[in-house]
């Protein structure tokens, strides 16, 4: 009994003193891109707010969409200037606990919902078309404490815990599934399940993970994965086998892909939630690469206020030189104007 | 007095020296009154228990109170618990305004509001363990601290020693207050037993105290205050006294006998004035209840008020607003209201 009454805040932090020194990106002498934030880039209607913004996308017509942990979890929408058109899916079942938004080729706007299990694909409009996943019956109730290892075995149309969703050009569905399994998941595009890496089981192998955090499928088909707790990255093919990994960009946040034709890959090395000493000074950057893996530079450190980062949780990079983060513990989204890197400043 | 106002009147008498067990019986009485409806509350709004009042330089008044209880929902594996708290804005003659901060994430269970020198906002909320800053036009500007994902049961516990950790995860906080060159104290107060120093920016300075009863430690911090010379005074309550301690946290000295500070306010000008309240535990309404109005160095100038149910009584305050000397909002929890208060 008396080890359930450990709280959560303590637990976290024995959790976080090994795996701390990881977090550094072992990288070095990468160039720094300038940046501008852009001052209140999204404009809320009076009396509404923002909660935990940790998902983040845009469309083709540069609407943004914010999938927040407010009071209740939202999904909002504004145009290409940061007025606020609409709220989508208000009271809907499938929204407990945000995790991402992405947008697909078609301007479909997809969510993933840790709380809910739920990974729901809405049209434009704001229509659902399709629904991955169940939400659990609130008749089986919660567990007394968190649920340890060994997870359940992982099912094929069954979500724990949920993290991030991609498309390749077919319109394949990939899902990284999540923080108590820890696999990739690929769906034809009609929902029906193709393959799987990784399992329940975390691992730290090539094809293996540990908390999958974030996702995001190139032009040619490949799978960009951020291996979180692992403080890696994975790229996948199309039918999930391992191509390779990137450890030296520190943890495995989020991963964005850019649009093409010239395609770029933003990681982010974010600062741990919590602001534990230290680790304002080692972590919190977003670096810029090529798909081969050559880094061009980085961005951005933590902070309270703007330009600052508070736990960056998701990258929108429709384009490359204009970057859009939401943040976990500011509630807050920035537009970031990236400059080439120091020596040609004000270069596009 | 503006005769215009409606006034409640009652005359002390003896009959309450009974009250304070712990506090100077000695303390001249001071005269006072109560304002009749403070805050008016539109048609189908209620104030919950009053954890914060505070007034900005036009003289609006917030108040953060407890409406509710946490609605939790059952989400993977995990109960997600929701909302619970509001915060309202009235005008200088207590009109309505608006509602700030509504269904924000980090509104669970009140503890203080305040109102910073450039009229910004502070929510603490000691559920969520968030400190949250609202600008003037109610948009968040910075956040302290973050709401835990979910809520487990039982609950968590007290913080260890209380001595917390080196940054901004708090154990229910209690209270905000900021020196002259806008750093932050935060005393993180009901579950940690600690005060907690950023700089204006947020970045995390130091935090001092642990849980104990020596000069430093805390039983646990009720209320916190800052002087214009920077020097941080904090109510000690569960120790029954108030700390004093300078700009980076070194004691300087304690006051005792005013009971449990569980909220207090400093006045500005060149002979500030420190109101400190010996709120009445909720479910005891016969011993304490006074508000102590003082010197910075201790010395008692007088007391005012009981523990009670009527206007001019008090049920467990827990916040004092004290822009102008002589005119203070007390917000109390028990009594679910705000009252105003003119000192004669």
């Amino acid at each position: 009994m008396k080890r359930i009454l450990i709280s959560p805040v303590a637990l976290s932090v024995l959790a976080l003193a090994p795996a701390f020194a990881q977090r550094r990106a072992t990288i070095q002498n990468v160039p720094e891109i300038p940046f501008t934030t852009v001052p209140n880039f999204l404009k809320l209607p009076p009396g509404e707010y923002l909660g935990e913004a940790v998902a983040v996308a845009t469309n083709s017509k540069g609407h943004t969409f914010v999938f927040h942990r407010s009071n209740n979890n939202r999904l909002f929408e504004f145009d290409q200037t940061g007025k606020f058109i609409k709220e989508i899916g208000s009271g809907f079942l499938g929204f407990e606990f945000a995790h991402s938004v992405r947008v697909d080729k078609d301007d479909n706007i997809w969510t993933v919902d840790e709380g809910s299990n739920m990974v729901t694909k809405f049209s434009p409009e704001g229509k659902v078309l399709m629904v991955l996943g169940r939400r659990p019956l609130a008749v089986l109730g919660v567990l007394p404490v968190a649920p340890q290892p060994p997870n359940r075995v992982a099912q094929k149309y069954e979500f724990c815990r949920p993290t991030d969703v991609g498309w390749d050009p077919q319109g394949n569905i990939f899902i990284s599934d999540g923080y108590c399994n820890n696999r990739v998941v690929k769906y034809d595009k009609d929902g029906r399940f193709v393959a799987q890496a990784g399992s329940e089981k975390a691992g730290s192998a090539l094809g293996e993970f540990n908390l999958p955090h974030g996702l995001q499928v190139d032009l040619q088909g490949n799978v960009w994965v951020a291996d979180r707790t692992n403080n890696r990255y994975q790229v996948l093919d199309n039918n999930l086998k391992p191509i390779r990994e990137i450890t030296n960009v520190g943890v495995g946040w989020t991963v964005c892909v850019s649009g093409g034709p010239h395609q770029y890959v933003f990681f982010s090395n974010s600062n741990p939630n919590g602001n534990q000493p230290g680790t304002w000074d080692i972590t919190g950057e977003i670096y810029k690469a090529e798909l081969d893996g050559k880094v061009l530079g980085r961005f951005g450190r933590p902070g309270k206020n703007p330009p600052g980062f508070q736990v960056v949780h998701m990258i929108d990079c429709r384009n490359p030189n204009e970057i859009i983060v939401g943040e976990i513990e500011s509630w807050r989204v920035q537009k970031l104007i990236l400059k080439s890197p120091a020596g040609n400043i004000g270069a596009q | 007095m503006n005769t215009t106002l409606n006034i409640v009147t009652v005359t002390l008498t003896g009959g309450l020296l009974a009250a304070s067990l712990f506090a100077q019986n000695s303390a001249p009485e001071i005269k006072f009154d109560s304002v009749a409806n403070a805050v008016q509350l539109p048609s189908g709004l209620y104030l919950g228990e009053v954890a914060g009042v505070a007034t900005n330089s036009k003289g609006d008044i917030f108040v953060y109170t407890r409406t509710g209880h946490p609605t939790v929902t059952i989400g993977t594996m995990r109960p997600f618990a929701h909302g619970s708290s509001r915060m309202f804005q009235f005008d200088r003659t207590g009109k309505y305004v608006r509602e700030i901060g509504k269904d924000t994430y980090g509104f669970m269970t009140a503890a203080q509001v305040r109102v910073d020198p450039s009229d910004n906002v502070w929510a603490v909320d000691e559920m969520s363990n968030m400190v949250m800053k609202f600008d003037p036009e109610g948009g968040v500007a910075m956040l302290l601290g973050r709401k835990a994902e979910s809520e487990f049961i039982p609950p968590r516990t007290p913080g260890g020693d209380g001595a917390g950790q080196p940054t901004d995860l708090f154990n229910r906080p209690t209270d905000v207050a900021w020196d002259a060159a806008g750093n932050i104290f935060v005393a993180d107060g009901a579950g940690n037993a600690r005060i907690a120093k950023f700089d204006k920016d947020g970045k995390f300075v130091k935090s001092w105290g642990k849980r104990g009863t020596g000069p430093g430690e805390f039983a646990n911090v009720l209320s916190i205050a800052v002087d214009a010379q920077g020097n941080v005074y904090a109510g000690d309550g569960g120790n029954k006294r108030i700390q004093v301690f300078d700009n980076n946290g070194v004691f300087k000295t304690a006051f005792s006998n005013f009971g449990n500070a569980q909220a207090m306010c400093i006045t500005k000008g060149a002979n500030p004035i420190l109101y400190v309240s010996n709120s009445n535990p909720w479910n005891d309404i016969d011993s304490a209840g006074e508000i102590y109005r003082m010197r910075l160095d201790g010395t008692v100038l007088g007391k005012f008020g009981r523990a009670g149910r009527l206007l001019k009584e008090f049920g467990a305050v827990n916040s004092i607003d004290c822009r102008s000397e002589n005119t203070l909002f007390v917000g109390e929890l028990a009594n679910l209201r705000v009252q105003k208060l003119v000192l004669h």
